[in-house]
């Protein structure tokens, strides 16, 4: 089968319409909230503050704490049950670990950083857009950090290579879903996961588009950013 | 700064030029959820707090055959203070959110009975979920409000055989017949004020949150350590019952 057109009419690079601001939450030490299409993420980071448990602390090096959550009315469908899930533990993982290459902890040795991503409102992408908040957030906060994290997921409809799925297309029959985090700088990825059927051909499209679409989340970044500091 | 915050208290003067009974600037949004069968943002100066309703169909409780269930749950969102912590709801959060469930459910606002679709096997369910975005002071208020903006602003949806077909919406409200409202009085010293700030909270030794519906008081509950006279008490209902008629018309 051929995908002619896009389930909402967009073209197959065209990202879904994004609005970021950054300075969202007033008690947080940073705090951003990005919206892509109907998908809302708001990040805040406290910290660095001390540690508890102990045993966590680490003399050399801070710690990055990231908590993904859907709050109980962000599904278009039933309405989801508070508290952590496998889904959302293991996003809080793969969060943790595509900005934990690019922040710098070293200076606040035995102490966390915790980012708190809350999911307002859902249709597909929401790692990412969890992502994209509290990479701004982060900086907002003023964490040392080497390079920005934005992060979009592409994917195959049909035949299509796509970029930024809403949930139609990421539950398309035979879809896949590829969602990818790089450092805006050094183009490096720092979050990869893919799930549906793939050829060894398409990884290089697929990279290529995301990194086009990428550049442009960082954009609207920086742009929020600017916002906030260019006052 | 406590101290210095008390000593203005008692001159009844607060660090933001309010007087005590004077609310912050509040704002209610509706439909700020696309998800939500019904939702409102509502902002108290700098603390914010948004509600959203999702309806299921579920059986009825056994006594009350022929009844929707309403079920209020807040959650103190991390994110929304340096004071709240992750994991299972804590003492704090479950007051809040059983203040603010009762307030609604005492009232009787809204019509259960209609919310019956066959006596005995299945009824509406609907849950509203509120959550604080930022915490600065007064989350009983504000979540109430919200709460009560969220049903009002709720479409049901259509129901397709037999299943709640999510993507449509019906025109019909939910039967609610009035807007039952929470105000919270806060003594600090042998004042009372109302929608205290984070840093006024510290100072709080009492408070009494009152919610009111039509010309009827329909749920109350003292918080904090410190006695209260008779008196007081009277005091602090009468300011309440003033304060929640300003709040309901904001929902007009």
């Amino acid at each position: 089968m051929t995908l002619t057109k896009r389930y909402d009419g967009r073209k197959f690079d065209e990202l879904r319409p994004m609005e970021a601001k950054v300075g969202v939450v007033k008690r947080a030490n940073g705090s951003a909230m990005f919206k892509i299409g109907n998908t809302q993420a708001i990040a805040a980071v406290y910290g660095p503050r001390e540690l508890y448990p102990g045993h966590l602390q680490n003399p050399e090096n801070g710690l990055l704490r990231c908590n993904y959550n859907m709050i109980a009315f962000s599904g278009s469908g039933d309405r989801v049950r508070p508290g952590p899930s496998r889904r959302s533990r293991e996003i809080s993982m793969v969060t943790e670990n595509a900005l934990n290459s690019i922040v710098d902890l070293s200076q606040y040795p035995n102490a966390v950083v915790d980012v708190f991503i809350e999911l307002i409102n859902t249709d597909a992408g929401t790692r990412c857009a969890g992502i994209t908040a509290a990479a701004m957030a982060l900086a907002d906060a003023g964490i040392p950090m080497k390079d920005m994290v934005c992060a979009v997921s592409v994917g195959k409809v049909e035949d299509k290579i796509v970029v930024d799925l809403n949930y139609e297309e990421d539950s398309a029959e035979e879809g896949v879903d590829f969602p990818v985090a790089i450092a805006a700088r050094s183009n490096k990825i720092t979050l990869l996961q893919m799930d549906g059927l793939l050829k060894k051909e398409d990884i290089k499209d697929l990279l290529r588009a995301a990194k086009k679409a990428a550049e442009q989340v960082n954009k609207v970044q920086i742009k929020a950013l600017r916002e906030k500091y260019e006052k | 700064m406590k101290f210095h915050l008390k000593n203005l208290i008692e001159k009844d003067i607060r660090e933001d030029g309010r007087k005590l009974d004077e609310y912050r600037k509040i704002k209610v949004e509706y439909g700020v959820s696309t998800s939500a069968e019904g939702s409102a943002r509502v902002t108290f100066g700098e603390t914010v707090v948004i509600a959203g309703v999702k309806m299921s169909l579920g059986t009825p409780f056994p006594d009350t055959p022929d009844e929707g269930v309403l079920i209020v749950n807040t959650e103190l969102l991390p994110l929304s203070s340096p004071d709240f912590e992750s994991g299972p709801p804590n003492i704090k959060s479950i007051e809040l959110s059983r203040v603010v469930d009762r307030g609604i459910r005492e009232s009787q606002a809204i019509n259960v009975k209609k919310l019956c679709i066959k006596k005995g096997e299945q009824v509406w369910m609907i849950n509203v979920d509120v959550y604080p975005l930022n915490d600065a002071g007064n989350l009983f208020d504000a979540a109430s409000l919200a709460a009560i903006a969220a049903i009002k602003d709720t479409k049901i949806p259509v129901i397709k055989d037999n299943v709640v077909d999510y993507k449509k919406k019906s025109a019909k409200s939910l039967p609610l017949e009035g807007y039952p409202v929470e105000c919270t009085v806060y003594i600090i010293g042998d004042k009372l004020l109302i929608d205290p700030s984070t840093e006024e909270e510290e100072l709080v030794e009492a408070r009494l949150t009152v919610a009111t519906y039509g010309n009827h008081l329909c749920a109350m509950q003292k918080g904090g350590n410190k006695a209260l006279e008779q008196e007081e008490i009277e005091k602090m209902i009468d300011l309440a019952a003033k304060k929640t008629e300003e709040l309901r018309k904001l929902l007009k």
